[in-house]
């Protein structure tokens, strides 16, 4: 250890020097796991989907290795089989749409159940909130797909809802739940609900319940107080949750497709189309690719919008 | 003068009246009686402490005041008017909690304003009142810091300027001072004693401290197992405790076993002094405290009306030097003699002395 003040008198050795470059090799040895997890997991697929995505369609799936944009103008554009000119086509933009809307109404709904749900379980007493939590983490147990064939058991036409609303006679034939819009949204809240509920459990359990009792001793009343002091105190839970719902709704896969049937489709069946029947790899990365961007768009302005407000409280 | 709702208040002179309260709190099939059957009566303008050691029940009776507990048993008035049932945000009450409970998420500005703003005040009338606030707690500098990014004590004084800006009937004080080092304590002890008779609000104070009690209090209640043991002024409490308890929490205490008789108690020490006892004492053995400071020694062989005794130790401690005695009949004595010069000579450790008892230094004490 060389000490500034010393350093008139005393110059660091060679054998100094070559220590601390040991120790730099060591650290990099030890972060050599990691490293190789980030490019082999995160940046190498990146890169093949990159490179996919500029390339030509194999026959039978695949890829032909030379170059062509076709992947990426046709996620809007259709090439006429006749004249081979490029025509604006609306029907990828509808399933974005699709995709977009039921996210967002899966967001909201799971915020509308969650924010009470987790509410309720960080007010228990301590030792019984671990049996709530206990319960909102059992559906991770099961296959996403046994949940998802439950949830078609319930709303579909001979399904459990259907017969106790005919046995009650409030209607009169079933309603058609399976393969709407709604079948998919209902499905995802379902799914994603644990998702939403736990960071927001975590926000609410940090929450100094003084300060509610503050604002309630400075004439706030219960509505008030919610809004103007734990809201934003929860903030980050409800953040945290959004996106943990938001971005996992838009790249949903196996809940549309057994709820929302061949019809309803959603981003992330349009993708596996292209990479399944409809053999156009490069249109399929080129998809992957919007969708990251798309999140990744959305999630910027999310937080930014979101810690504006906070900043102005 | 006004509340909160705007409602005139008729003149009297209680401002808080805890009528029989008590509270209890099931924990897991036990019941705990936090308050035991409270009553007492506040005045108005009055600095008044509740004083008790830690679980005495002193704050779930300023939490029963403020709102947050509602009583079990027994009434709250308010200028006469029972508040039993009030929630807390509807009370012309405030309080200055023990952590402060500033809202992290808004500027020390912000904070003051908003019990105002829960009041429907409008704007001009909010930042004017912020602006004379910080200036009562000489805060102007820090406006628009957030709370999070301000000392301990600085964050007392917001806490203190946000329950006083919308000019409360009552502030509460749940132990504020009890996060602050010695030297900011002191300092904010007579800020809190300024601030009482500038705004001329009713101030109830919870300390466990009874210094900060005797120092800053009109008159304090002292509190043990839920019950009040006695109200008095610092004075009354300290120099005529109607307790064991009360004596041996508040300063320093000698208790000597003695007879009662009448207005006359004799100390089994020897030496008869006349007394006025408490309510509720009778004729027969009885407890009596002396203070310290209220005895003399001398060295030497015990004179006529003088205790004997022989001296244990001997401690220094600056202002003034402790005596531990131990009395010809075996109990244990300490004396309190001011250092000053020329005091005379003390006798020293296992050397004889005379313990001198002045008249009016011995309590009759409740057991």
């Amino acid at each position: 250890m060389s000490d500034a003040g010393q350093s008139g008198s005393y110059e660091p050795g060679t054998l100094e020097r070559e220590a601390a470059s040991a120790e730099t090799r060591k650290r990099w040895l030890l972060s050599l796991p990691a490293v190789v997890i980030i490019v082999l997991a995160a940046a190498g697929p990146l890169l093949v989907m990159v490179v996919y995505s500029f390339l030509a369609p194999g026959d039978y799936g695949n890829v032909k290795w030379e170059f062509s944009t076709d992947g990426w103008t046709s996620i809007l554009m259709q090439r006429d089989i006749f004249d081979d000119t490029l025509q604006w086509a609306d029907a990828h933009l509808s399933i974005f749409w699709r995709s977009l809307s039921l996210s967002l109404i899966t967001t909201v709904s799971t915020l509308l159940i969650g924010v009470p749900t987790a509410w309720f379980i960080a007010t228990r007493p301590p030792g019984k909130r671990e049996f709530w939590l206990f319960l909102i983490t059992v559906p991770f147990w099961t296959n996403l797909l046994v949940r998802t064939i439950a949830i078609q058991e319930l709303i579909r036409a001979e399904g459990v809802i259907n017969l106790v609303l005919l046995r009650l006679h409030i209607i009169q034939e079933p309603i058609q739940m399976m393969f709407t819009n709604f079948a998919i949204g209902f499905g995802m809240t379902y799914v994603y609900l644990p998702l939403m509920v736990l960071p927001v459990y975590a926000a609410v359990d940090k929450l100094d319940f003084r300060l509610v009792e503050a604002a309630h001793d400075l004439y706030a009343g219960r509505w008030v107080a919610f809004r103007r002091v734990i809201l934003p105190l929860i903030k980050p839970g409800i953040i945290a949750g959004s996106i943990l719902v938001f971005i996992p709704s838009l790249g949903a896969y196996v809940t549309p497709r057994v709820l929302g049937g061949g019809k309803n489709l959603m981003f992330g069946n349009l993708i596996e189309l292209q990479f399944g029947a409809g053999r156009n790899w490069p249109l399929g990365a080129a998809l992957s690719l919007t969708l990251m961007a798309g999140v990744m768009v959305a999630l910027i302005w999310y937080v930014r919008v979101t810690s504006r407000e906070e900043r102005n409280g | 003068m006004t509340d909160q709702t705007g409602q005139s208040v008729p003149g009297g002179e209680i401002a808080v009246e805890a009528d029989r309260i008590s509270k209890i709190f099931q924990s897991g099939g036990d019941e705990v009686r936090a308050l035991d059957d409270v009553s007492v009566a506040i005045k108005r303008n009055e600095f008044f402490t509740l004083l008790g050691p830690s679980g005495c029940g002193k704050t779930t009776l300023l939490r029963v005041i403020a709102g947050f507990e509602p009583p079990t048993m027994g009434a709250l008035r308010l200028n006469g008017r029972d508040i039993s049932r009030l929630p807390p945000n509807q009370r012309p009450v405030n309080t200055v909690f023990q952590n402060y409970a500033l809202f992290p998420h808004m500027s020390v500005a912000n904070n003051i304003a908003f019990g105002l703003e829960m009041l429907g005040k409008p704007k001009g009338e909010i930042s004017k009142t912020v602006d004379e606030m910080l200036k009562l707690v000489q805060m102007e500098a820090l406006k628009t810091r957030r709370t999070s990014e301000i000392s301990g004590g600085q964050q007392q004084r917001v806490a203190l300027a946000r329950a006083l800006a919308p000019h409360p009937e009552v502030l509460l004080l749940d132990e504020p001072l009890s996060a602050l080092d010695l030297k900011l304590r002191k300092e904010m002890q007579i800020e809190l004693k300024r601030l009482q008779s500038e705004t001329g609000i009713t101030f109830i104070f919870v300390t466990h401290d009874q210094e900060e009690a005797l120092t800053m209090s009109d008159r304090v209640a002292v509190m043990s197992a839920g019950k009040i043991l006695q109200v008095g002024s610092p004075k009354e409490i300290y120099a005529r405790p109607a307790e064991r308890f009360v004596a041996n929490f508040i300063g320093e205490s000698n208790f000597l076993d003695a007879v009662l008789s009448g207005t006359s108690v004799t100390l089994k020490a020897g030496r008869t002094f006349n007394v006025t006892p408490p309510e509720g004492v009778a004729d027969g053995a009885v407890s009596v405290l002396v203070r310290p400071e209220h005895a003399r020694v001398k060295p030497g062989a015990a004179g006529d009306g003088e205790l004997a005794a022989t001296v244990q130790t001997v401690v220094y401690s600056g202002d003034a030097t402790v005596l531990h005695l131990r009395l010809a009949t075996g109990e244990l004595f300490k004396a309190k003699v001011p250092n000053t010069p020329g005091s005379g000579t003390l006798p020293g450790e296992g050397e004889a002395a005379a313990v001198i008892i002045a008249p009016g230094a011995v309590t009759v004490l409740r057991d």
